[in-house]
């Protein structure tokens, strides 16, 4: 059994709440004192039915106002696969929360309303999906039970979106009619649409491919802890720790460390479990090399002849994530792998309409939730790759000195 | 591609986890883990020797004693950190009580109270990042925190100014007398720390295996007689076979019925297991629907 991470977005009444919900009741991954609790507050509220979209709904205000605020997280699993959700609210302010969302998801689950066709929203969530290179996108329109499961309907919504869908540099794009309300298409197949062939919404969230998106070809190990235990045992024990992100390491590997460029041979792949034959990406591991060579947290050890950029001038397309604007000539700090570093805004080459992708080039700053591309030069190199061909080596986070929080996510183009 | 090169369910939790320890280890000068002895700490304490293994755990690790204690849970806690030859810290609300620090509620529980406590203790030893064993699939609120979660000087979380969090990416950066709690376990469920326990074959307290008790029924679940936890005239007492699921303050944490005593016979009962943990077991969480936002607000884990 593996595990399949998906981020789900849609406007604000689109029925994404009641949608996870429903794969929560269906998949009986919703406990009796759930249901009993979200009886009871659907009866305290008038609601003519039970409100699956009170599995969801956390926190006080967003009970009261009946809106999601944040990313939440929702569990359920079946034979086949463990399934870890994103849920990201879809309203305009909380674009920064699709984003966080997005960053690890395997598959973005998009839903729109059969009444209303394509909103602003729904292309606006398509393109931050392929923007954070999301792998697999599914479009799931819904309330199919109040267009009379109309063939037509779902035909246009599927026409205008495919179309949309050109502009933008989608992977693996699957649309399917649904109800969450009354579970058509959820778990099985709808007997409601008999004209609709493709896998139910669950069918196809347990068989999609996942075990190919990750980079399994470049390898990259960024250096994140050395271990060098305080023991008479292990007296010259020198490890290198760190989560592979990209590529499949095997001891006997003849490896380069950046920036040192010094080079060595992998004498063995470690874990608390004993040595391992190899590594691949997402996996924690220990690697001890055969040279004594100065290595410290913040390297990447990579092939001699795959081996990322390093550079100090990183062209991005930044999503600004903060109530005080980006403009050039801002410092701030920029964590990447596992080196954090300084960065200056150089330059704005332009903002993008996220709805229209008209590129903006006289823009002057970028606000709250806006995506621009920008030039940054950074203090130390950074060793990038472009963000499209590897997440974890071409995804940074920018952190505003004064106030520590996190206010931008950048996604590498190119690092020259 | 190959299968091969696809991750386990436990062994991606796994990774992710021993991740997010070495982070902060490399990141923060003062870390403690909280350890209570429970189920979730314990998993806690293996994923935090996997991550520095062969070199010891590099931080101590702190109990908030509630002084309403399960004996089998503080031993093993005694045992386990001297196991391994980790600083064990204990936070006192006992103590805290005679000093007149905190108040005790009328109703004697001692959940809310002991939030204080670790506030003082963190202050006290400047820790600086706190990790937790608490899952997203716990609490509706839970649901919605950050692997690393900021807390102002009051140790308060604010559900609406979370830092976002992308990739495996996180933002370690304080003010002095801000921190950071940490938690490894967020994407684990019930049934995956089971799983966990069973691969490592882990050590539990007792209690967390069906044996026979003294029992009374109080709203709905069933409580051990104990110092703490005395049956009223009306509530009869009887005896049980049981086992807790989760062990937190003696005089709030139910027992359920239950004939699992290996820890096989645990997992089939989790996964087939209709109530969640906390709703069946804890009397602090079924208060209010926003208890556990509440109590986080103020400093809680």
């Amino acid at each position: 059994m593996d595990i399949l991470r998906l981020a789900t977005a849609g406007s604000v009444d689109d029925g994404k709440s009641t949608l996870i919900g429903r794969l929560l009741y269906d998949t009986k991954s919703v406990f009796t004192d759930q249901i009993e609790s979200v009886e009871r507050a659907s009866r305290d509220r008038g609601d003519d039915y039970v409100n699956l979209a009170l599995l969801t709904d956390g926190l006080r205000a967003e009970r009261e106002q009946g809106i999601t605020i944040d990313v939440a997280y929702r569990y359920f699993a079946t034979p086949r696969r463990k399934f870890i959700v994103a849920d990201t609210p879809g309203h305009i302010q909380y674009t920064r929360n699709m984003v966080t969302g997005a960053s690890t998801a395997d598959l973005a689950l998009i839903l729109v309303d059969a009444r209303k066709g394509l909103l602003e929203q729904s292309r606006r969530h398509a393109f931050l999906s392929t923007l954070l290179h999301v792998p697999h996108l599914m479009l799931c329109v819904n309330k199919m039970d109040l267009v009379g499961y109309s063939e037509d309907v779902f035909e246009t919504i599927r026409a205008e979106f495919t179309e949309f869908a050109a502009k933008l540099d989608i992977g693996d794009l699957t649309v399917v009619p649904v109800s969450a309300l009354l579970g058509d298409n959820i778990v099985t197949r709808s007997t409601a649409m008999p004209w609709y062939e493709g896998p139910s919404l669950l069918h196809h969230l347990e068989n999609v491919h996942v075990a190919s998106d990750r980079n399994l070809i470049d390898v990259r190990f960024p250096v994140q802890y050395v271990i060098r235990p305080q023991s008479d045992q292990y007296r010259d024990y020198r490890g290198y720790a760190g989560q592979v992100a990209g590529g499949v390491l095997r001891a006997g590997d003849e490896v380069m460390v950046l920036p040192s460029g010094f080079t060595s041979t992998i004498r063995s792949i470690e874990t608390a479990d004993g040595e391992v034959e190899e590594a691949f990406a997402s996996m924690s591991v220990t690697i001890r090399l055969t040279d004594e060579i100065d290595i410290s947290r913040g390297d990447m050890i990579c092939r001699v002849n795959n081996a990322p950029s390093v550079s100090q001038d990183i062209d991005a397309m930044v999503c600004w994530m903060d109530d005080a604007p980006l403009r050039p000539g801002q410092k701030f700090a920029i964590k990447h792998t596992t080196r954090t570093s300084r960065a200056m805004v150089k330059d704005l080459q332009y903002r993008l309409d996220v709805n229209s992708l008209h590129r903006d080039l006289g823009a002057e700053y970028l606000g709250l939730n806006d995506i621009g591309r920008v030039r940054l030069r950074t203090t130390q190199p950074l060793l990038c790759d472009e963000y499209k061909r590897n997440r974890y080596t071409g995804g940074f986070v920018l952190i505003d000195e004064a106030t520590n929080r996190t206010v931008g996510a950048g996604m590498v183009n190119e690092a020259r | 591609m190959t299968r091969r090169y696809q991750l386990t369910q436990l062994e991606a939790l796994e990774s992710e986890a021993v991740h997010i320890f070495r982070e902060v280890a490399a990141e923060f000068e003062r870390p403690v883990l909280l350890f209570s002895g429970g189920k979730d700490s314990i998993v806690m304490l293996r994923l935090a020797q996997k991550a520095f293994h062969p070199a010891r755990i590099p931080f101590p690790v702190l109990h908030v004693d509630t002084g309403h204690n399960f004996p089998e849970v503080l031993a093993f806690r005694d045992r386990r950190a001297a196991e391994l030859d980790l600083q064990l810290l204990v936070a006192s609300v006992p103590d805290a009580l005679n000093r007149g620090f905190v108040q005790a509620p009328p109703d004697g529980t001692r959940n809310r109270i002991q939030t204080p406590v670790l506030l003082e203790a963190l202050d006290k030893h400047q820790f600086t990042a706190v990790f937790g064993g608490a899952r997203r699939d716990e609490d509706k609120a839970r649901a919605k925190e950050r692997i690393f979660s900021f807390r102002d000087e009051f140790g308060q979380w604010d559900p609406k100014n979370q830092r976002p969090e992308l990739w495996n990416l996180y933002n370690s950066r304080v003010h002095l007398g801000e921190s950071i709690r940490v938690f490894p376990l967020s994407n684990w469920t019930e049934l995956d720390i089971w799983h966990y326990i069973a691969q490592e074959r882990l050590e539990l307290p007792s209690i967390y295996y069906a044996h026979e008790r003294t029992v009374f029924e109080r709203n709905g679940m069933l409580f051990a007689v104990n110092e703490f936890c005395v049956p009223r005239p009306s509530e009869p007492t009887f005896t049980a076979t049981v086992r807790y699921r989760t062990v937190g303050d003696a005089s709030l944490t139910a027992a359920v019925r239950s004939d699992a005593d290996t820890v096989e016979k645990v997992v089939a009962e989790v996964a087939g297991t209709r109530i969640t943990e906390r709703g069946a077991t804890r009397g602090d969480d079924k208060f209010s629907e926003a208890a556990m936002e509440d109590r986080k607000r103020e400093g809680y884990f």
